[in-house]
Formats: structure tokens, C-alpha cells, sequence
């Protein structure tokens, strides 16, 4: 496990979706990576997430990355041998009255504008042919047809793998205790010794605002829990994933029938004991909405409830680029509950913008230096 | 005792509420009661008594001597807990148990078809053994079940399996179920025993105390009773339910010789282990014990688990029997009250003291049993890659070796990622023992390093609909007016 050299092109803090894909994008690009992940691969907000492949209603500072991935979400398979359950039967965004659609279709017009085409409004006949289930009373709604789901634990553990046969080094169960400058080098401190890089990324989700800490750039992080619920399976009555502006709500239904109940409600999150603690009321909450939505769903049985722990910037963006302080310090973590869509184009742009210096893919309004310089 | 049949009568809170009213919860209740505490004693059966004492004040089996004269010995317990204030809710399952912001805990109860939240300052789990899984190939096919769920039927509606019944396996509940079911009529026609031979070496040791316990008498008797009335046959190496439709037989090797034994039933019990599921939710550490060979919490000499405030009683706690339990249950209920105040350190010492004594006693020669016992490892981990482990998600042995080896997947949590093992109803208590063997097989490693999986509430699956229709908490109430 502790062979392998200690000195190398790249250090990647962190085994999440975008470690791991930022890993493998680096191997690819010929770069020597070693990625240090205190747990496993996948272990928190990536392995235990909704699963929801989503470019709809993405704020417009994430689009060009959101684009960039899910190029890279339909051709999955070839990229990591593994398919990773991913499904394209699109989400949508369902409007539950006629302002809450007078919303929409100004979103669709402003994107139109600023040349992104991937939502579209739809008046209620297209809702009940996408959604024959959704409640009589919801008028419209948008639509990504190319989005989907995938499996979040496995579509990490794809990346993990296929970065480790193409020369990653991946040492799971060390952690990093400091990073520090050590002459050309970065020195990063771990309970397995210390490894060395001119070149570091700071991809440790809900821990990541320690190491920025130790590189004298403090941010805001917050570290929550969102909830998910899933039923035991249900006859097929669902395609689409669908989701809700004015009420939390993300639902879906899987291939095996299970349905899915998320939206980002918080339950407690005890990060130094890699633990959370359930809210009921507020899943009670998110489950009366499933009931005023889904009528269908009204008797189906619970079969669990988790909360995975991630990070949250105070914005909801994530930080994505070049530290604002040092050479050959990365950033990629806040990605505040819709990370898992963003991570395998973001890893491809972070190897892009570590191997060449830089990105034809904006990521404008997503630097730390947002946080760090006021 | 005062019994609730509607949750809405539920109290806001209670010092202790204890989950199982099987022996450990029944006297922990009425221990925690008779100290004055104010006792919630929730449990999904309709009646108390646990799985030993199944429907004791309600089964119709009337013959004293079809059951045994020790499954009598749980009205005694019973009849102490009517004569305390402790309420009783029958029929009321236990969803979630989580600390609540007040220092104290909140468990999710249903019950009637609606849920709840409740505060409780103390825990006591006490939700029992459940038959280890054992899986061969054949065993979902109908008439194929647990030789425990063949006793549940008798005790609580007096019914055996109709046909020629074959029960087989290990342990000494296999005997005292096949002496109970021939008693109340059923026609067995093999049973068959997959004791290891080898395993009276390791367990030979621990035959001297085994010796001076109370087994030896109960056991002897059973034996000799069960082996003189019923066709044995040991040895067992190999077990394949056939049939299409229905059981029709049973392929048994034994000695490198292969033959079919036709029935219509087939009985299958490898031995209990602790049921873990709501601890295991609760976030209380587990460990794997070598000797017993299953998941069991960690618990220190009070039955305290690691989380303050949380104690587990009973088989729960690992197997221990009926006895050993309501002993442990005394035992956890003094120190709830301790931390409660209602009794100090030496206070709970000496009340404690006598319990103590006849603990030890009752666990005497155990260990000879958990050794003799012991499943051999083709019934741990199902060598035929075509035997269904995951019955919730149909997940076969083959796939989880393929998968453990192709994939590296190196533990129970990431195969739940790759085949959903383990994310079915049953949360894992029909086939995380064997998804932990199977793994542990693969990679050459143990059971305590491969894990177990992390288990999620709701542990009782509760509908959206009682969900939805959650009433608010007190806490909820405030912070929305603010």
C-alpha cells in the first residue's frame, strides 16, 4: 500500500468525484499523481449523493463546466470502462402554478440571450407527456433532455480505478494533517509520512477549508448535511428526474423502482466523526411535498434515510481555479450539494489548466480569491 | 403497566424508553419502573414475550409439554411488569433512534398506521436475536423457511408445516425446535445436522465449564429425546433446496455421498446472532466476535453502549439466552437509573450485585456452545455462485465474489454501490453476515476488517403517507414561532 514514490507531478487531496476524475485527468494528460484520500474513494458527499446528472437551472457562473461534463457524462463508458448507471431520460423543473411558470420561462429567455440552449420552457401538455404522474394542478415547467442520474458511489469508484491503471498512485485511508511550502516543493503532511509536488489540489470537500487554512487562505465553509430518502420499488411510473423552485424537492425513479426523495434539506452533520444526524421534521416536510406532487406515491414505504457531508460556499458556487496566493495550488471543493454532474468535467479542466496553464472553459466568478480578497 | 393502543396518548417524553419486550426489555421495564423512573416500553409484537416467549399470554397451544416447561417461565416476568406504572405500546415499531438537541434522544415510533417523535433522556435496546441467515441454493423457493419462523407460526396459532418436513442445520435451538414440532405433531422426516466434526476439538476446552452449567441438563435431555424419536443424520456438508415451483426435496452430501430426501418442507436454522439493525442505526459501535462468529455491540460491564445514554440488553447485546437476558435487562435499567440520579454509584452496586452472581452463572458453558456451534464455513459463505444472498435485490454469491474481485470493491458499504445488497426492507438482515464472509473470503482478510454496513433509519420501513402527516415536535413548534 505505502510503496511508491513520494515525490510526484501532482498531489490530489481528496477522493471525491472530482479528485478522482481531476486524478485521472492529469494521468491522462501524462502527469504523475499521487491522490490521498483519508477515507475511501467516494466515502462522503460524493458516494451518497442524489446521483442527479443536471445542467437544469444551474447558476450561469457553472454553465460552461456543466456543458463540459455532461459531454463527458454521454460517453462515460469509454472514458472509465464502467457505464456507472448513468440514464439520460432528462429532468425537469416542474412549475406547481402559473407565476411560479412566469419564473420559468424568463429564466429560458435569459439563458437564450446569453446562447445556452439546453432548458426548454414546456406548457402543461408536454409536463403530463414527460410526467403523466405530477399533480393536475401544475401548468408547465422546464426541461434538460440530455440530464439524467447516475450511481454516485460506483461513477466515483470508476474514476478512482480507471485513474489508478492509467499510473495513479491512490492511497486511501491516509490523511493529510498540514501542507506546507518546503523549497520548490509543496510538502504534504499525512499520518503515512509526508509527500512532496510542485503542484497541489485542494479537493477535500467538507475538509477542505483546513488545508486552505494552512495556506493562509481562510474561507467561509460551511459543512452541511443534505438529506435523501428512497421507498421500497414501485411499479414504473416515472422517466424524468424532477425538481421544484419554490418548494425543496429533487425526485426520481430508479430502473429498480425505488424512488429517490431529496432537495436539500439539512440534517446535522458531525464531520470529525464522519457522522450525521436526521431532521424527521424536516423530511417530514419533504415528504408532504412528494404527497401534494405525486398522489401515486402517498402509500409507498420508506426504506431509508441518509445525509452525506459536503461542503457549502455562503454564494452556493463552488471555488474552482487557481489559489489566489501561492503557485501550483489548486482549488476545487464548495460545490454546496450539486457537485456530482460538475465532476468529470471539472476534473478534465483542472488537469487542462494544471498541464497548460490554462482553460478555454470559463469558470469566471468561481476563483477563492472571491473570499480571500476583502 | 399501562398499555396504548394510539399513539396520539403517547407522552411527550419519558426517562427511559426501552425498545423489545422480549425477556431484557420486560424486566428492564419493570426494573427502571419499580425505581420510580417513568418507562416507555415500545414493541412491534402484539403481545410481550419476545421471540422465547412468543404470544405466552395469548397461544393456543394448551399442552404444557409441547412447548417446554422453560417457555412458561416468561409469565413470571410479565406478571411483575403489570403490577408497575411502565406503559406498554404493542404493535408500535421503532423507526429511528437519534440524540435530540435537548442532550436526551428522539426516537421515531409508529403505530396504527401514524407516526411520531418522541424525547426519551435514557435507551435501552432490546430488540433480541434473529437467526443467522443461511443461504443455499433453493432457499427462497416456497416452503423453504427459517426453522424460528416455523416455531413463531406454532406458538402464536398452534400450526406445524403440513407434509413431510425436513429441518436442517446447526445449533441447539435446531434440536429443541425439532423436539417442539414432532411434539405438536409435525412428520419429520430427516434432520439434518451440519455440525462441523471438528469443532468438538476447538470447543473440548471449554468442556469443563460446560459441565457445571445449566446446559448440560437441558441440553443431554434434548438431545437424547430429539436422537431417540427423530431420524438424524450428521455430518452434513452440502444442502440445495430443489423444486420449481414449491420445495419437492432436499440434495444432501454428507461423507462425499450425494442423495435427495423428498419433502414438502424444508426447515433451515444456522443458529441466532444479534439483531443489530437499530443500534447498529444508532450510530453505536460494532464489533465482530470470532467465537460467535457474527456483529455484536460493544458494550461495558453495565450493557452501556458508545454512545452515552444508550444501553443494550439482551441478545442484542450478543447471545446469551432467554435467562442471561432478563438478567441483563435488570442490570442495564440500575445504571440508566444512575445516570438519571435516581440511585447513586453505590446504590446501583449493591442492588446490582446478586444480578450479577446469577448472570454468570446463567452464561456458564456458553462458550463450549458457541463453539461447537460454530457454522462451518460453506454455510457462512455459500460456495455455489447461483445461491441468492440478497433476497430484497436478488443478488447472488457469484456476483458479490466477481464483484469483490473484478471491481476491488473491498467492503459491504461499496458493494451496496455495484449489486444494492443490502439497500432493501430488510436493511441488510438476511444477507450483510454473508456479504461480509463472502468479501472477507475474496480479499483473504477477516470479517473485522472487511466491516459491516453502515445501516440507515427508518429501520422499519414507515409509508410516505405517516411520514407526510408527521405531527410536530414541541422543539419544531418553538422554532418555527421564532
Amino acid at each position: 500500500m505505502s510503496g511508491g514514490s513520494r515525490s510526484t507531478d501532482v498531489i490530489v487531496i481528496g477522493g471525491g468525484i472530482h479528485g478522482c476524475s481531476t486524478a485521472l485527468h492529469c494521468a491522462l494528460r501524462g502527469l504523475a499523481v499521487i491522490l490521498i484520500e483519508k477515507d475511501h474513494a467516494g466515502r462522503h458527499a460524493s458516494g451518497v449523493n442524489a446521483g442527479g446528472v443536471r445542467q437544469l437551472a444551474r447558476h450561469v457562473a457553472e454553465i460552461p463546466l456543466s456543458n463540459t461534463s455532461m459531454a463527458l457524462w454521454h460517453r462515460i463508458g469509454s472514458l472509465v470502462d464502467d457505464d456507472c448507471g448513468f440514464t439520460s431520460d432528462g429532468q425537469v423543473l416542474v412549475a406547481e402554478d402559473e407565476e411560479d411558470l412566469g419564473n420559468c420561462r424568463a429564466r429560458v429567455d435569459d439563458l437564450t440571450l446569453r446562447g445556452f440552449h439546453h432548458e426548454e420552457l414546456i406548457d402543461s401538455a408536454e409536463l403530463r407527456r414527460l410526467v403523466p404522474a405530477v399533480s393536475d394542478a401544475c401548468p408547465g415547467g422546464v426541461v434538460s433532455r440530455r440530464d439524467g442520474a447516475a450511481i454516485p458511489l460506483r461513477a466515483t469508484q470508476a474514476f478512482k480505478r480507471k485513474a489508478a491503471e492509467r499510473g495513479a498512485d491512490i492511497r486511501e485511508g491516509v490523511r493529510v494533517t498540514r501542507v506546507s511550502r518546503d523549497g520548490a516543493n509543496w510538502r504534504v503532511e499525512t499520518d503515512d509520512g509526508p509527500f512532496f509536488a510542485p503542484r497541489i489540489v485542494n479537493a477535500a470537500g467538507a475538509w477542505a477549508d483546513r488545508i486552505a487554512a494552512d495556506l493562509g487562505e481562510p474561507v467561509p465553509l460551511e459543512v452541511i448535511a443534505p438529506m435523501l430518502m428512497i421507498t421500497a420499488a414501485m411499479p414504473a411510473f416515472i422517466k424524468p428526474v424532477v425538481i421544484l423552485r419554490k418548494r425543496k424537492l429533487s425526485f426520481k425513479q430508479f430502473p429498480n423502482g425505488t424512488v429517490l426523495i431529496g432537495g436539500g434539506y439539512l440534517g446535522r452533520a458531525i464531520r470529525d466523526e464522519n457522522r450525521t444526524v436526521l431532521d424527521w421534521g424536516k423530511l417530514a416536510t419533504n415528504a408532504k411535498t412528494v404527497w401534494d406532487l405525486f398522489p401515486i406515491m402517498r402509500g409507498a414505504p420508506i426504506a431509508r434515510a441518509w445525509a452525506g457531508i459536503e461542503a457549502r460556499m455562503p454564494d452556493d458556487l463552488p471555488v474552482f481555479g487557481r489559489s489566489a496566493r501561492h503557485e501550483g495550488v489548486y482549488h476545487q471543493f464548495g460545490f454546496s450539494a450539486h457537485g456530482f454532474q460538475l465532476g468529470p468535467g471539472a476534473g478534465a479542466v483542472m488537469a487542462e489548466i494544471i498541464a497548460t496553464g490554462s482553460s478555454n472553459v470559463p469558470i469566471d466568478g468561481l476563483e477563492i480569491s472571491r473570499f480571500t480578497n476583502h | 403497566m399501562k398499555t396504548i393502543a394510539e399513539i396520539g396518548l403517547l407522552a411527550e417524553q419519558y426517562d427511559i424508553a426501552i425498545v423489545g419486550a422480549g425477556p431484557a426489555g420486560l424486566s428492564a421495564a419493570a426494573r427502571a419502573a419499580e425505581l420510580g423512573l417513568s418507562v416507555l416500553l415500545a414493541d412491534e409484537n402484539p403481545a410481550p414475550g419476545g421471540q422465547i416467549y412468543r404470544a405466552i399470554t395469548t397461544t393456543p397451544v394448551t399442552d404444557r409439554s409441547v412447548l417446554g416447561e422453560d417457555y412458561w417461565k416468561g409469565g413470571a416476568l410479565i406478571a411483575r411488569l403489570e403490577r408497575t406504572d411502565a406503559v406498554y405500546a404493542p404493535g408500535c415499531t421503532v423507526w429511528s433512534v437519534a440524540p435530540d438537541e435537548a442532550g436526551g434522544f428522539e426516537l421515531g415510533l409508529s403505530l396504527g398506521g401514524q407516526a411520531r417523535l418522541v424525547a426519551a433522556r435514557q435507551i435501552i435496546l432490546a430488540t433480541g436475536a434473529q437467526e443467522r441467515p443461511f443461504p443455499i441454493p433453493g432457499w427462497t423457493l416456497p416452503g423453504v423457511m427459517t426453522a424460528g419462523a416455523a416455531q413463531i407460526v406454532l406458538k402464536s396459532s398452534g400450526l406445524v408445516p403440513g407434509g413431510r418436513t425436513v429441518i436442517a442445520g446447526c445449533g441447539p435451538l435446531l434440536y429443541l425446535l425439532a423436539g417442539q414440532l414432532a411434539a405438536a405433531g409435525a412428520n419429520i422426516v430427516a434432520v439434518l445436522d451440519t455440525t462441523p466434526r471438528r469443532n468438538w476439538l476447538a470447543a473440548i476446552a471449554a468442556f469443563p465449564d460446560f459441565l457445571r452449567s445449566p446446559y448440560l441438563a437441558k441440553g443431554l435431555k434434548l438431545m437424547t429425546q430429539a436422537r431417540g424419536k427423530l431420524p438424524f443424520r450428521t455430518g452434513v456438508t452440502s444442502l440445495a433446496a430443489e423444486g420449481t415451483d414449491t420445495v419437492t426435496g432436499v440434495k444432501v452430501t454428507r461423507g462425499g455421498a450425494t442423495e435427495t430426501i423428498a419433502c414438502d418442507a424444508l426447515l433451515l436454522h444456522q443458529g441466532v446472532i444479534p439483531g443489530i439493525n437499530l443500534s447498529n442505526a444508532a450510530g453505536c459501535a460494532q464489533a465482530f466476535d470470532a467465537v460467535q462468529r457474527c456483529w455484536t455491540p460493544t458494550v461495558d460491564d453495565w450493557f452501556a453502549s458508545s454512545i452515552p445514554g444508550i444501553a443494550i440488553a439482551g441478545d442484542g447485546a450478543g447471545i446469551g439466552g432467554a435467562e442471561s437476558a432478563a438478567l441483563r435487562g435488570e442490570i442495564a435499567a440500575l445504571d440508566a437509573a444512575r445516570r438519571l440520579g435516581r440511585l447513586s454509584e453505590a446504590e446501583r452496586d449493591e442492588k446490582a450485585a446478586p444480578t450479577r452472581a446469577g448472570l454468570a452463572r446463567s452464561l456458564r458453558g456458553r462458550r463450549f456452545l458457541d463453539l461447537l456451534y460454530r457454522p462451518a464455513e460453506a454455510f457462512l459463505a455459500p460456495p455455489a455462485d447461483e445461491t441468492i444472498v440478497c433476497r430484497c435485490e436478488e443478488v447472488t454469491a457469484g456476483q458479490i465474489r466477481d464483484t469483490a474481485s473484478r471491481l476491488g470493491v473491498t467492503g459491504p458499504n461499496q458493494m451496496k454501490a455495484f449489486l444494492r445488497c443490502g439497500m432493501g426492507p430488510c436493511q441488510g438482515r438476511l444477507c450483510g453476515p454473508t456479504v461480509v464472509e463472502l468479501i472477507a473470503q475474496v480479499h483473504g482478510v477477516s470479517p473485522a476488517e472487511t466491516g459491516y454496513y453502515r445501516l440507515r433509519p427508518p429501520v422499519k420501513p414507515i409509508t410516505l403517507g405517516e411520514l407526510a402527516a408527521l405531527p410536530p415536535t414541541e422543539f419544531a413548534v418553538k422554532a418555527v414561532v421564532r
